[in-house]
């Protein structure tokens, strides 16, 4: 138990994410249908733009997630923690509330004089740490949930997906009856039930969402499969002996990918949006791991205060805001890029 | 088994049904007919009239899970591919047999490279990586691609409809099959692109001496490539011949009627003959004679005695009653004769229309 709690873990798991990421990437570069795909997303200036805030916060995130373990005091130290301590006010631990750029502490009886004055750009909160620093460290949180769900999911939708539509018969019914029985559950009291069952944390989040998640994908990948199960294509690809693995892996799939694809786009936004909502309901990944869920789930008691803390939500909605706007936007211009039916 | 004279591909018997809401939807209800070693086999009928399922059955790709082949036998080299396991009758398609459909346009897959799918025709059936590169150039190459090199490269939606149908043509012969079949191969094609793939399909069969099964409704189609030819009709072949011999003396009503319905040289400013209705629905043939309810010369006995496929009146197979002097009430030949003429029937394709044999040729060009 104590290896997967080892920083040389906890280190090593991000980085084969990234890498395997990388990977993916330059592979599908040197396809032909990809390559050119990239042609038409490089000529794209909204696409560019979308990926360049996805990479910041993927950067961020990757930063967060890379660190040591402090001996004496036991907390972790990430990257992101060391880069702060550089750059003046932004791990400077305040002892209450502040307004962006105040220099003393707001809401207290007899406001004390900030020990960093005017240099924190977004405030401080409850506990005096810099807004700005927990928002950066909010997008580790937002791509642990987004994409350890997805990565549970998305496997799990396709081969349902793809079986259900291609075979027909009674492995139809079976996976329609499964998702059918899912689906007739209230998401938001099925995922309740299943994090009080797995516990709190990032992954059993991811588990849970995972569950209720897959089932609008391999709707989706059904209903496809369907479509391009009776082209003629497929048909020639049979006629000429070709594997029902073969059709499935190599005829089909390849031409679901669009559509995937802007599923997974929508549906990671769409999971970093539920984190929120999970937090707000008390079912979060923890009051210990920052996220932009906890920060919304403050805002609860902060706004209600005299004067508003509004500080503290405004970042948390804002990154979260431009988030998931990137990934729409990649959304589409991946499917404009990547569509052949679109090309001209 | 797989003796040398025995004929290359022999359907019996073939019968494909689905089921439908409605009931039983008999497609192909007893087909039969032989396909011989370098031959063309044409069978001809209209939409609706099973020729389609015909095909696909012998290669056991009728949609599943409606269809299904309920009786039969097809016998290739000898073996009858209905008592082959899935994986061998994988091995059979695009090796032995191999098929081209009727839509260029959807039959090949948008996200692949000509090459990649030409490739991989040979690739699944055990050839080497450099042997199918080297193989799909030459193919292209062969099937009249200007610029083959390129093509390779090239996704399907970059080609016309013609190209795409030259592409279908070098991955259906990228393992020299014995059998092509070619279920329209030409329907959605330019009546100038038409010729130009039909001369393609006959050259490479003379070079590779493969057979072609051809699945049209263009009788002129016929005519140009066929040595023999299967009218279908309702799911049965109502009449088969040799291509010549058909197209001089057709003998089954429905398959006069075909011929009546064609423009001819020797029928200027008449009215094109039609034939009367719809082909029935496949759930719910006629009894007896399928094509009574459209014919001409239909009587009592049509609907309650179903024809049988060899009447002992004439030199081939047609099902029909007037060729079996058994059945009574018969019409005399005089009235038949009145009837066709009034119908229009009796006006054969002149000799422009229909395949000239060789010796009458050659006196032509002697005179």
């Amino acid at each position: 138990m104590s290896f997967f709690q080892s920083d040389f873990f906890l280190n090593l798991v991000p980085c084969c994410v990234v890498a395997l990421l990388l990977f993916a990437i330059w592979r599908a570069g040197k396809q032909p249908l990809w390559a050119e795909a990239y042609r038409r997303l490089r000529r794209n200036k909204v696409a560019i733009f979308a990926l360049v805030i996805i990479g910041l916060y993927g950067t961020l995130a990757l930063l967060e997630s890379l660190g040591t373990t402090d001996k004496a005091s036991q907390t972790r130290i990430t990257l992101l923690d060391r880069i702060a301590q550089k750059t003046g006010a932004l791990a400077v631990q305040e002892r209450y509330y502040s307004a962006p750029l105040a220099t003393m502490t707001t809401g207290e009886a007899n406001p004390q004089p900030l020990k960093a004055p005017g240099q924190h750009l977004l405030g401080t909160d409850g506990v005096g740490n810099d807004v700005l620093l927990q928002t950066l460290k909010g997008a580790r949180t937002a791509f642990l949930i987004g994409g350890g769900t997805l990565l549970i999911s998305t496997p799990l939708a396709l081969l349902f997906g793809l079986m259900a539509g291609y075979y027909g018969k009674w492995q139809d019914d079976l996976i329609q009856y499964i998702y059918g029985v899912l689906a007739s559950i209230p998401t938001i009291l099925l995922l309740i039930a299943l994090i009080l069952v797995l516990g709190r944390g990032p992954v059993q989040i991811c588990v849970a969402l995972g569950i209720t998640s897959w089932v609008g994908l391999c709707r989706l990948t059904r209903g496809e499969t369907l479509k391009h199960r009776d082209r003629e294509y497929v048909r020639g690809a049979k006629a000429l002996g070709v594997s029902d693995f073969g059709i499935l892996t190599r005829h089909i799939l390849p031409n679901l990918l669009p559509v995937v694809i802007i599923s997974l786009t929508l549906g990671f936004s769409g999971l970093v949006l539920q984190e929120s909502i999970l937090a707000y309901l008390g079912l979060g990944v923890g009051g210990n791991i920052g996220s932009w869920g906890n920060m919304i789930d403050a805002a609860r008691d902060e706004l209600a205060r005299e004067p508003v803390i509004w500080w503290n939500l405004t970042s948390a909605s804002v990154a979260l805001f431009i988030l998931v706007l990137a990934f729409n936007f990649l959304g589409d211009a991946l499917r404009d890029a990547i569509d052949p039916r679109l090309r001209s | 088994m797989a003796s040398e004279n025995a004929p290359l591909l022999q359907v019996k018997n073939l019968r494909t049904y689905f089921n439908t809401p409605r009931g039983t939807a008999k497609a192909v209800d007893g087909v039969s007919f032989t396909l011989e070693r370098g031959k063309t086999l044409a069978i001809v009928g209209e939409s609706g009239c099973g020729k389609s399922m015909t095909a696909l059955s012998i290669l056991q790709l009728v949609p599943e899970p409606a269809g299904y082949i309920e009786d039969g036998r097809i016998l290739f080299e000898g073996r009858d591919l209905l008592d082959l396991t899935w994986e061998q009758m994988r091995a059979v398609r695009g090796k032995d047999i191999a098929m081209i459909f009727q839509e260029p346009m959807t039959s090949l897959n948008p996200v692949y490279t000509i090459g990649y799918q030409i490739r991989e025709a040979m690739l699944i059936h055990g050839k080497e990586a450099g042997a199918a590169q080297a193989r799909a150039l030459d193919l292209l190459r062969r099937v009249g691609l200007s610029d083959p090199e390129q093509a390779l490269r090239q996704y399907p939606h970059e080609l016309s409809g013609g190209m795409r149908q030259r592409v279908m043509i070098a991955i259906a012969l990228a393992n020299r099959p014995k059998v092509l079949i070619a279920d329209e191969p030409t329907t959605a094609l330019d009546v100038t692109v038409q010729a130009q793939i039909l001369a393609l399909i006959r050259e490479l069969q003379e070079e590779t001496g493969m057979s072609v099964l051809l699945i049209t409704h263009d009788l002129g189609i016929v005519a140009e490539v066929a040595d023999d030819v299967c009218v279908m009709y309702a799911g049965q072949v109502v009449e088969s011949a040799p291509t010549r011999d058909l197209f001089h003396d057709p003998q089954h009503p429905y398959t006069k009627g075909l011929f009546a319905s064609l423009p001819a040289r020797n029928r200027r400013g008449q009215d094109l003959a039609t034939l009367e209705g719809v082909v029935p629905d496949s759930t719910n043939w006629p009894k007896a004679c399928r094509f009574a309810p459209r014919c001409p010369f239909r009587w009592q006995e049509c609907d309650t005695i179903p024809p049988i496929p060899n009447p002992p009146a004439s030199d081939r197979p047609v099902r029909c009653h007037l060729y079996n002097p058994a059945i009574p009430g018969r019409p005399d030949a005089s009235t038949v004769r009145k009837e066709e003429e009034a119908r229009g029937l009796a006006v054969l394709p002149s000799h422009d229309d229909a395949p000239a044999p060789a010796s009458q040729k050659d006196a032509e060009v002697g005179r």
